[in-house]
């Protein structure tokens, strides 16, 4: 299979060119992991409806609230993260970054959790939790071919993350333990404006295994979206959920041309922190950011540390005039 | 006679049924299962540095077949075209067309990943424009072969009429100066060829491939050298000198073949600029070359006219110009193995050649333990280390 699809992609198709192109060469095969789909994906909603509820369940409660039970599972997975270029990875539900996990303020989240790899793997989520569904103290291991059930209540709103908490633990987030947790505000507590929404995961690949990178990406692949620019309207709010999970290198930045974004670090208040064209992460930290594009026209976005952006992590929005 | 050429067909016919038995039904392939890694090995034959891009030529050196993936160069990733395809058999080579724009002077880090995320890497140390092979460059590599080559082997050659009223001591001295000069080359040879060998694809064997030419040479050598004594004796009876001179002129030539070809790869592949300092270097060092072939002569108190010193020392030099022309245009490493290997065997032949002479009937042992002979052949390894330093 994989053998195959190696054949296939990468290979056929080296562009022509005259001048000098930094850059990967070829296209990723997009039937296996798509970086356009999982912008604007959570809660399995790429999903058709019958196929969506094997995975995801949302019951409304007598308050107002919502149970959410997700059906999670570990496997070992051989992902493209550029042309022609596969990396052992071990996934959350096959892809990396892992399904994007959304809730309100308040919401039950009930995550049952299947290990289908060939080692030990475990969720922990940031968020508040008893030290019960913490997923990291010593015995919360989840065996291959066990199952966990974690339950706990979505608070406080704001934009977190959930990775994998065995050790040792450089090795199971580096190879792609991790996924995006965003917790809405209830309605008591106020509302963001609505916007087109992307969920922007900052993560790099060690294919040598030298405790160095090789590939840097914002989902996974390299220069997804130079190839394939996302999509904006003109004078429409636009929010970005980023995420740092990037391995080895203490932090990862983003920086966007010819604009500036409204920072809300954590994702934890309602009122802007900053306002900046350049944003730094460390670890583990991640910031919601709104912007709104003021001129039609390609935006190169990318890490504003130049030897991430030119190993892959660089990609375009290209603003369109809306449609009157 | 037919049952008899049977026989010896018999072994080769179950060889052949174990051969097809092997590939049928892969014992290899059940030892190390399914999801075993791919062995990968990818080796940089040749790189080229054109005004705005990197040609690479690379070699699959491993058992499996390899798919190059993507290139980075100096840590980004950079657009490429493959002349010969992406996938690479067992010994398949591809040449990669690189548009970047390198700068002079500086260094660079070439780096192939491969589909399982292997990198292989290639430090270009010091960038310079690889020179093509046009009248200039022809005229450049010609002037370093005749700098480091022929002139130095010549400005030796006029220490004959020097040597030549030198009284026996002296005689044995310089003899075996010229023993430590050829052992330092031996020494030196051995171990710039056993270093090349290293850099080699393993499946070229790259230290057997030296044995086996370094030998060869040895004993075509020695075979000429016996041809050449069987039709000087009749023709000019006490002509050994000379002979043994034509020996040492051609075993330097083989060596010096040997270097022209280290120089001009250094151009080739984009590691060295030459500098003055190491042109001085193997002009000295090559100096006392010349030295080598003459002292035979001056021993046998012979007549040597003007054109045949000339000969000599173009035998001993010229290669050096051919060496370089090969090594910057069409090098690969497999070429310098080879050679520096015949360079090898040809002096350890030249050596025992000279001693002996030197012995002549009597033992090589008592000979070796007097105070000149003793003297000289340090002396020999000092001058060649000293001069050698230059250039290291």
């Amino acid at each position: 299979m994989a053998g195959q699809a190696r054949q296939g992609d990468g290979v056929a198709h080296h562009p022509a060119h005259d001048s000098h192109v930094m850059g990967t060469v070829g296209r990723v095969a997009p039937d296996r992991f798509n970086p356009a789909t999982f912008l604007t994906t959570w809660n399995f909603s790429d999903l058709a409806p019958d196929e969506r509820q094997k995975y995801y369940q949302e019951t409304p409660r007598p308050d107002g609230t919502f149970l959410r039970e997700y059906d999670i599972f570990a496997a070992d997975r051989e992902i493209e993260i550029a042309p022609g270029l596969f990396f052992p990875a071990w996934t959350y539900n096959g892809q990396v970054p892992g399904p994007t996990i959304r809730a309100t303020e308040g919401d039950r989240v009930r995550v049952s959790f299947r290990n289908l790899g060939s080692h030990p793997h475990s969720m922990h989520f940031h968020g508040w939790h008893p030290p019960q569904m913490d997923g990291a103290l010593a015995g919360q291991e989840v065996q291959p071919g066990e199952t966990f059930v974690y339950e706990f209540d979505a608070d406080p709103f704001g934009l977190h993350l959930y990775h994998c908490h065995t050790v040792p633990l450089k090795r199971h987030i580096h190879k792609g333990l991790y996924g995006t947790f965003i917790v809405d505000p209830r309605s008591s507590t106020g509302s963001r404006p609505p916007a087109d929404e992307f969920v922007m995961v900052m993560n790099a690949f060690d294919t040598t295994f030298d405790a160095e990178n090789e590939v840097y990406a914002v989902n996974t692949v390299a220069n997804a979206y130079v190839h394939e620019p996302i999509r904006v309207t003109v004078g429409k709010l636009v929010r970005i959920y980023l995420v740092n999970v990037t391995e080895f290198d203490p932090v990862n930045s983003l920086h966007l041309h010819g604009m500036f974004f409204d920072v809300y670090r954590t994702g934890t208040s309602l009122t802007p922190g900053e306002k900046t064209d350049t944003i730094l992460l460390c670890q583990g930290e991640r910031a919601i950011l709104e912007t709104t594009f003021r001129y039609p026209g390609d935006f190169m976005f990318h890490a504003h540390q130049s030897e991430f952006a030119e190993l892959g992590w660089m990609g375009l929005f290209r603003a369109e005039a809306p449609l009157t | 006679m037919m049952r008899h050429v049977v026989l010896a067909f018999i072994p080769l016919a179950l060889l052949a049924a174990l051969l097809v038995l092997i590939v049928r039904w892969g014992p290899a392939e059940a030892v190390r299962g399914e999801d075993y890694p791919p062995v990968e090995r990818l080796t940089f034959q040749r790189l080229t540095l054109e005004p705005g891009s990197i040609v690479v030529n690379v070699l699959n050196d491993g058992p499996d077949e390899l798919s190059i993936a993507q290139v980075q160069v100096d840590d980004a990733f950079w657009t490429f075209t493959a002349d010969n395809g992406v996938v690479l058999d067992h010994l398949g080579r591809t040449t990669l067309h690189i548009p970047y724009p390198w700068v002079e002077g500086e260094a660079h880090v070439v780096r192939v990943l491969t589909s399982t995320g292997t990198a292989f890497e290639h430090e270009i140390a010091v960038a310079v424009s690889t020179p093509t092979p046009n009248a200039r460059f022809l005229g450049v590599f010609t002037l370093i072969g005749l700098y480091i080559g022929v002139i130095p082997v010549l400005i030796g050659l006029l220490w004959f009429p020097f040597l030549k009223r030198l009284p026996a001591p002296a005689m044995a001295f310089l003899m075996a100066l010229t023993v430590g000069l050829l052992a330092f080359l031996l020494v030196d040879g051995t171990s710039e060829g056993l270093e090349s060998a290293e850099l080699l694809p393993e499946s070229f064997q790259g230290v057997v491939l030296f044995g086996s030419a370094a030998a060869g040479a040895y004993l075509l050598l020695e075979g000429v050298g016996a041809w050449l004594r069987s039709r000087r004796s009749s023709a000019a009876e006490g002509r050994h000198g000379w002979v043994l001179a034509l020996l040492i002129a051609v075993g330097i030539g083989l060596h010096n073949f040997g270097e022209g070809l280290a120089v001009g790869s250094a151009f080739a592949l984009g590691e060295a600029a030459l500098g003055t300092l190491l042109i001085v270097g193997f002009t000295l060092h090559n100096t006392t070359e010349g030295l080598a072939i003459v002292a035979p002569l001056a021993r046998e108190g012979q007549r040597v006219s003007v054109a045949d010193l000339a000969k000599l020392g173009l035998i001993g030099g010229v290669p050096t110009i051919a060496g370089a022309w090969l090594g910057g245009f069409v090098y690969s490493p497999v070429w310098s193995v080879l050679f520096l290997a015949v360079g090898v065997g040809a002096i350890a032949q030249v050596i025992v050649q000279i001693v002996r002479h030197m012995a002549r009937e009597g033992s090589v042992a008592r000979m070796m333990a007097t105070v000149p002979v003793l003297a000289g052949l340090f002396a020999g390894f000092a001058v060649m280390y000293v001069t050698g330093m230059l250039v290291g």
